[in-house]
């Protein structure tokens, strides 16, 4: 890991935060570079962990699709979970949030334990999650689906919910912060539309942001990026930058390499439910281990048109020869 | 044929205390289907909950209508919690399921004969509406001379009965327009989007189906206030679709979606039942003998009817009420 962790693109901002200007008052610049000790290992020990998981199995049938021996995440930074496709990322996500229930296994939120804690309750806890296939509430407004997220309202009991004047200044208030969170995720605009309106990364928005008026101390995010275009990958990126930079810690799972080496503190990697590298991104990605497992051996570049040819050509090649041999089959039947 | 007398027919019955009790278990459906998304097909059984009680409180246990009204109400808390409680964490169709079963297998066993010395068996209970009778304020026929008119009893059935409906309608308003419907129709559109914000989704599905079924079990007082008398036959399945029926008309998850759908759909039921009766009657009946005779002729109401609701759901689906909107938005 490289030392200077605190210049790399988007940490100027945080080393320039001063710890109290955030919403949970973590020093994040100190969180961050409390990760230059940590062992390059799987399983390491975090000074500061948030997140810590044990020997959590998960078995569908005769498939072991978790098998993690130990895991921490670190407060007041963003930590990356990679893996290739079935690597039991997104399971693992699921078990954390008490969306599914592992087969053996103890893990804890803030030392708390979650053995048997239901999702809805932990994520009263401070820890929310979205979903890789987005989960808006397509037949609510925007503003509705914000409101949704606000956390022990009052109107929400069914004895109370009579009485407007019980609930009616929450609401005000709750609105003003949903309009604000909206504003900044550029969906203002959008306010009284249907969320089911809304495009595939407009609802990537509105779900983090739906997620945020919950207040949470822990977002995790699968595959925040998945369907985006560029431009919104961008600001996207931004965003979850800034929720670091608010204080919260965040654990999101990616396939697109770029927006994990540009924005992540840590990576976890996967593979075949296991912990297989943790590190630092430049570190992890240059991890032998790592490269064959899953990124292949030309992950850090684009293919070029060269290869593109190349590559075709071998294709075609290819298809030609087994088309041959199957004229070759047809004749000697025929 | 005589118009004015089938249109005043259809509007005494669009009015009357059939289509109060058919609105009132269409709130209940209201709040399951049409805010929570819980489908219960067993909203007949609510509301033989309900009806057996006033019966029974009077005839068995000799004991006041009104104590059996509020007895019944419970019991269908109770009814609602016994088929929430295994269901809820399921999928939706389990609920349906459940209450589709529930509802028959309540309906077979308190019309069995082994029963029959306290419920009457298939001929269920009658004779226990005095108490109610006995506080009628009205005394001749009410309504509009020459159009359409009720009798004094059923007027006063009415009058109840549109309270309740009434009541009923502000009670859900209040509700839906709160915090605590917004996370209602929220569970109707992602439950586990819900979850995810911290919300008790199995606590909110189980308050929507006792809310429901409570407004079920008022259709049910009403059904045997109405008839005087309660017995298995008036809660068949059918009621429970003739409902679902209603709601689909005026347009599900609007306040007044199910008044309006109950008025419209029991004055359309009447209206053709009569024309085809008239049409098939006499002598020299308007549609001859060998095209259809008066027998077949009498279920002729319910293909059209059905084929109305056909055309509903492919040209107004959100009924009539309903924001066309919403069901512009299918894409999850």
């Amino acid at each position: 890991m490289p030392a200077d962790v605190t210049t790399t693109p988007g940490g100027n901002t945080s080393a320039a935060q001063a710890p109290s200007d955030n919403a949970t008052g973590v020093d994040v610049s100190a969180a961050r570079s409390a990760l230059n000790d940590v062992e390059q290992v799987p399983g390491a020990a975090k000074p500061d962990p948030i997140l810590v998981a044990d020997g959590i199995k998960r078995q569908f049938g005769g498939l072991t699709a978790v098998d993690v021996e130990h895991v921490e995440i670190q407060r007041g930074v963003i930590t990356a979970l990679i893996g290739p496709n079935g690597a039991g990322k997104t399971t693992f996500f699921n078990l954390l949030t008490g969306f599914d229930r592992p087969n053996e296994g103890t893990w804890s939120f803030n030392d708390h334990s979650l053995n048997k804690v239901p999702a809805y309750k932990v994520s009263r806890m401070g820890m929310v999650r979205t979903f890789q296939l987005t989960k808006v509430l397509s037949k609510m407004t925007v503003i509705e689906n914000m409101l949704v997220g606000a956390t022990g309202q009052r109107g929400e009991g069914l004895f109370s919910a009579m009485f407007a004047f019980l609930w009616r200044s929450e609401e005000d208030a709750n609105t003003v912060r949903a309009d604000d969170l909206l504003e900044r995720f550029l969906l203002i605009k959008k306010r009284e539309d249907f969320a089911g309106s809304l495009s595939g990364g407009q609802r990537k928005l509105l779900e983090m942001a739906r997620a945020l008026m919950a207040n949470p101390e822990l977002v995790m995010l699968d595959e925040p990026m998945a369907g985006v275009n560029p431009a919104l990958k961008q600001s996207l990126l931004g965003h979850v930058k800034s929720l670091r930079d608010e204080g919260r810690t965040v654990l999101f799972v990616e396939h697109d390499m770029d927006m994990v080496r540009d924005i992540s503190d840590w990576v976890i990697v996967m593979a075949q439910g296991q912990i297989v590298a943790e590190g630092p991104p430049d570190a992890v990605m240059a991890n032998p281990a790592v490269i064959d497992a899953y990124l292949g051996s030309h992950h850090d570049q684009d293919i070029s048109e060269e290869e593109e040819d190349q590559i075709l050509a071998e294709a075609n090649a290819e298809i030609e020869r087994s088309h041959e041999a199957a004229h070759q089959e047809d004749h000697r039947r025929g | 044929m005589d118009f004015t007398n089938i249109i005043g027919f259809s509007l005494q019955q669009a009015f009357g205390p059939t289509a109060i009790l058919l609105c009132l278990a269409a709130i209940g459906l209201n709040i399951h289907f049409g805010y929570t998304g819980l489908l219960n097909f067993g909203q007949a059984g609510f509301m033989l909950v309900g009806g057996y009680s006033i019966g029974a409180s009077v005839t068995v246990f000799s004991s006041s209508l009104w104590l059996g009204a509020i007895v019944g109400l419970l019991l269908c808390v109770v009814l609602a919690l016994l088929l929430g409680v295994p269901t809820l964490r399921l999928r939706a169709d389990y609920l349906a399921i459940v209450t589709i079963a529930a509802a028959e297998i309540i309906r077979q066993t308190i019309g069995a004969a082994s029963f029959s010395s306290t419920f009457g068996g298939q001929d269920g209970i009658t004779d226990f509406i005095g108490g109610f009778r006995a506080n009628n304020p009205y005394e001749t026929r009410k309504g509009i001379p020459g159009l359409v008119t009720w009798s004094a009893y059923d007027f006063y059935v009415m009058t109840v009965g549109w309270t309740l409906v009434a009541l009923c309608c502000v009670v859900v308003w209040l509700l839906m327009r709160s915090p605590w419907g917004r996370v209602l129709k929220s569970i109707r559109e992602d439950e586990d989007a819900v979850r995810s914000l911290g919300k008790n989704v199995y606590g909110y599905k189980m308050q929507a189906l006792v809310i429901g079924g409570v407004i079920g079990g008022l259709a049910g007082i009403m059904t045997s206030l109405r008839s005087a008398a309660v017995g298995p036959s008036f809660f068949a399945t059918d009621i429970t679709f003739f409902a679902y029926t209603v709601l689909l008309i005026g347009g599900a998850a609007r306040v007044l979606g199910p008044v309006v759908g109950a008025m419209i759909f029991w004055f359309l039921i009447n209206f053709i039942g009569v024309v085809f009766s008239q049409a098939t009657r006499g002598a020299d009946p308007l549609i001859p003998a060998w095209i259809m005779d008066s027998q077949q002729a009498s279920l002729m109401r319910f293909i059209f009817v059905g084929l109305g609701l056909m055309l509903l759901m492919i040209f107004r689906p959100q009924g009539i009420f309903g924001d066309r909107r919403e069901l512009a938005i299918d894409a999850r």
